[in-house]
């Protein structure tokens, strides 16, 4: 319709849009990156090195990937019970899923000390086996396992409820035992909204703050991660270590999710042109 | 689709329960549990204990902060986003997809991240900071323009990614209808575009708003910590969190989660209205 001639009224609104993302997006963004490399390379280059940012990088690291990895099982296994099963109950389970989004990460990580913490509910069992999880890197692993809950379980549902069920029929009728169906038939139509979770998982994980920051205490060396490096840098002043660890971090969770998105892109291209030949 | 296959009687056998146990226990140890601890906590010493605590001026004044900036927040976030949704879908122009791309990095980006990308631009020693504030006297860092900048860049794509998908489904023969009925463009998209719109954009609003209550990574660092000044709600339970001010914390926490997930149930209860209109 009007899409070739537009008139004064379009071009407002194009140019509304593009400065209001401009100043709110893409302005910060290159501050950022102007104020990492505002010295010289050489001083981005020594911060990025330096023990408490690798020490910080590698905790961040490590809590992320057991995250990602305790959520690739539970999160895929919630989504199918939800989809394939009926209980009673069932309902209840699904809007849960969602409070993680909602609740603030700071009150997250309140609630992990009200049960980890000195006086809290399990301390005293706690105490008994000698077990540390509050101000500890355990404590930080359920911390950031509670705010990604959510990512893979709301990627894999919809892929569940769309698997082509005439297949796994045909698979049972043919002989196949449930699990050569599951590796065979559901999980390579999975597969990619199983990797778009992983990369949002991912990046949440790694750039958790709030929440490690109360059950943590962020205790330079033991219990500081990339964030809370970052934060730790900016309260002393050190700004060129701030910045660093922030384009560093930012760049990463970018990267993470914008190649998890060309990958989904790409497998839903290979589906379409599938399903064309079949037509043919 | 196949209702006769998916509704097919199934018994509950071992393996089922083999997958639902599990599944139950993971989603009660690491929500159910914390949360009937702190609401537990939170009403130790009844319900005028919990309000005393609410209302004490540090408090009241952070929660109070908290609402305004959020709901401002909400206010742009829903009327930028709607304009940004309709120009992304119906207008064609140079640089489109690179736009389009960018909706989504808030989502991506870390929100500690972007406090101090914002502090970068707009603090006190940065050029436009101090631009800003010597010849406008307006303070962004460190005072309440900055969290409304911090929560607009971190919820930003909730209304246009709401709108979008919405927009690109609706029917175009009625705006070509009163279009030829003599409707000038605006008269159309009134009468016609924007009665579709309007739920769509109500939930990614309240989704927004439901986010910017409990924002800390942000808000933290652009806004400091400043108790009956620029300290918000998140802030605050921190802060009594660390002086161990145990009742104080819970209360507020309690009123954070109750907000959010109120907003958010009625986010979710509009859009359910609206996917049974379509």
């Amino acid at each position: 319709m009007n899409k070739d001639k537009k008139g004064l009224g379009a071009w407002t609104l194009i140019l509304l849009v593009i400065i209001y993302m401009g100043f709110l997006i893409i302005a910060p963004i290159f501050a950022l990156i102007k104020g990492a490399f505002q010295d010289s390379f050489d001083a981005f280059w020594q911060s990025l090195t330096s023990t408490a940012m690798l020490d910080s990088l590698w905790l961040s690291l490590k809590i992320a990937l057991l995250v990602v990895f305790i959520q690739a099982i539970f999160g895929s296994l919630i989504a199918w019970v939800l989809v394939r099963q009926d209980f009673p109950g069932k309902s209840i389970l699904n809007n849960l899923i969602d409070i993680p989004f909602a609740l603030s990460p700071v009150v997250v990580g309140y609630m992990l000390l009200l049960l980890f913490g000195r006086n809290g509910f399990f301390y005293p069992v706690l105490d008994a086996l000698n077990i540390k999880i509050a101000f500890a890197v355990p404590g930080m692993f359920l911390a950031t396992l509670f705010v990604s809950l959510p990512f893979m379980i709301r990627e894999m549902i919809p892929v569940i409820i769309n698997l082509d069920r005439q297949q796994e029929y045909a698979a049972a009728t043919l002989g196949a035992n449930k699990w050569i169906s599951f590796w065979r038939i559901i999980f390579p139509q999975m597969k990619s909204a199983f990797i778009y979770g992983i990369s949002l998982t991912l990046a949440r994980a790694f750039g958790e703050f709030g929440a490690v920051l109360v059950i943590g205490g962020g205790v330079q060396g033991r219990t500081e991660t990339a964030t809370l490096f970052i934060f730790r840098s900016i309260e002393e002043r050190q700004n060129i270590e701030a910045y660093t660890a922030s384009i560093l971090l930012g760049a990463f969770s970018v990267l993470i999710v914008s190649l998890a998105d060309s990958f989904k892109n790409a497998q839903k291209k290979k589906q379409k042109m599938g399903s064309i030949e079949v037509r043919r | 689709m196949e209702h006769s296959l998916v509704q097919e009687k199934q018994k509950t056998g071992f393996s089922e329960w083999m997958l639902r146990l599990p599944s139950i226990l993971y989603l009660v140890m690491m929500i159910v549990i914390p949360l009937i601890v702190i609401i537990q906590d939170g009403f130790r010493e009844g319900i005028s204990g919990l309000v005393h605590q609410i209302t004490l001026p540090i408090a009241w004044h952070a929660i109070l902060l908290t609402l305004w900036t959020s709901a401002l927040m909400t206010i742009i976030n829903a009327l930028m986003g709607l304009v940004t949704a309709y120009v992304l879908v119906r207008y064609d122009f140079p640089g489109k997809r690179i736009l389009n791309a960018i909706i989504d990095l808030p989502l991506s980006i870390p929100t500690l991240v972007t406090g101090v990308m914002l502090v970068m631009l707009y603090g006190p020693q940065q050029a436009l900071g101090s631009f800003l504030n010597e010849s406008l006297g307006l303070q962004i860092i460190f005072a309440p323009p900055g969290i409304v900048l911090a929560l607009l860049f971190i919820s930003f794509p909730f209304v246009v990614r709401t709108v979008q998908p919405v927009l690109e489904d609706l029917d175009r023969s009625q705006e070509d209808a009163a279009n030829t009925l003599g409707a000038n463009s605006w008269t159309t998209f009134r009468k016609v575009v924007l009665p579709a719109l309007i739920l769509p954009t109500l939930s990614g609003g309240l989704l927004s708003f439901s986010r910017a209550v409990g924002e800390f990574g942000a808000v933290v660092i652009v806004a400091g910590n400043i108790p009956l000044k620029t300290q918000t709600a998140a802030v605050y339970v921190l802060g009594a969190v660390e002086s161990e001010n145990r009742l104080g914390a819970s209360a507020v926490s309690l009123l954070l989660i109750a907000m959010s997930l109120f907003v958010l149930m009625t986010a979710n209860i509009i859009e359910k209205r609206w996917g049974a209109h379509q």
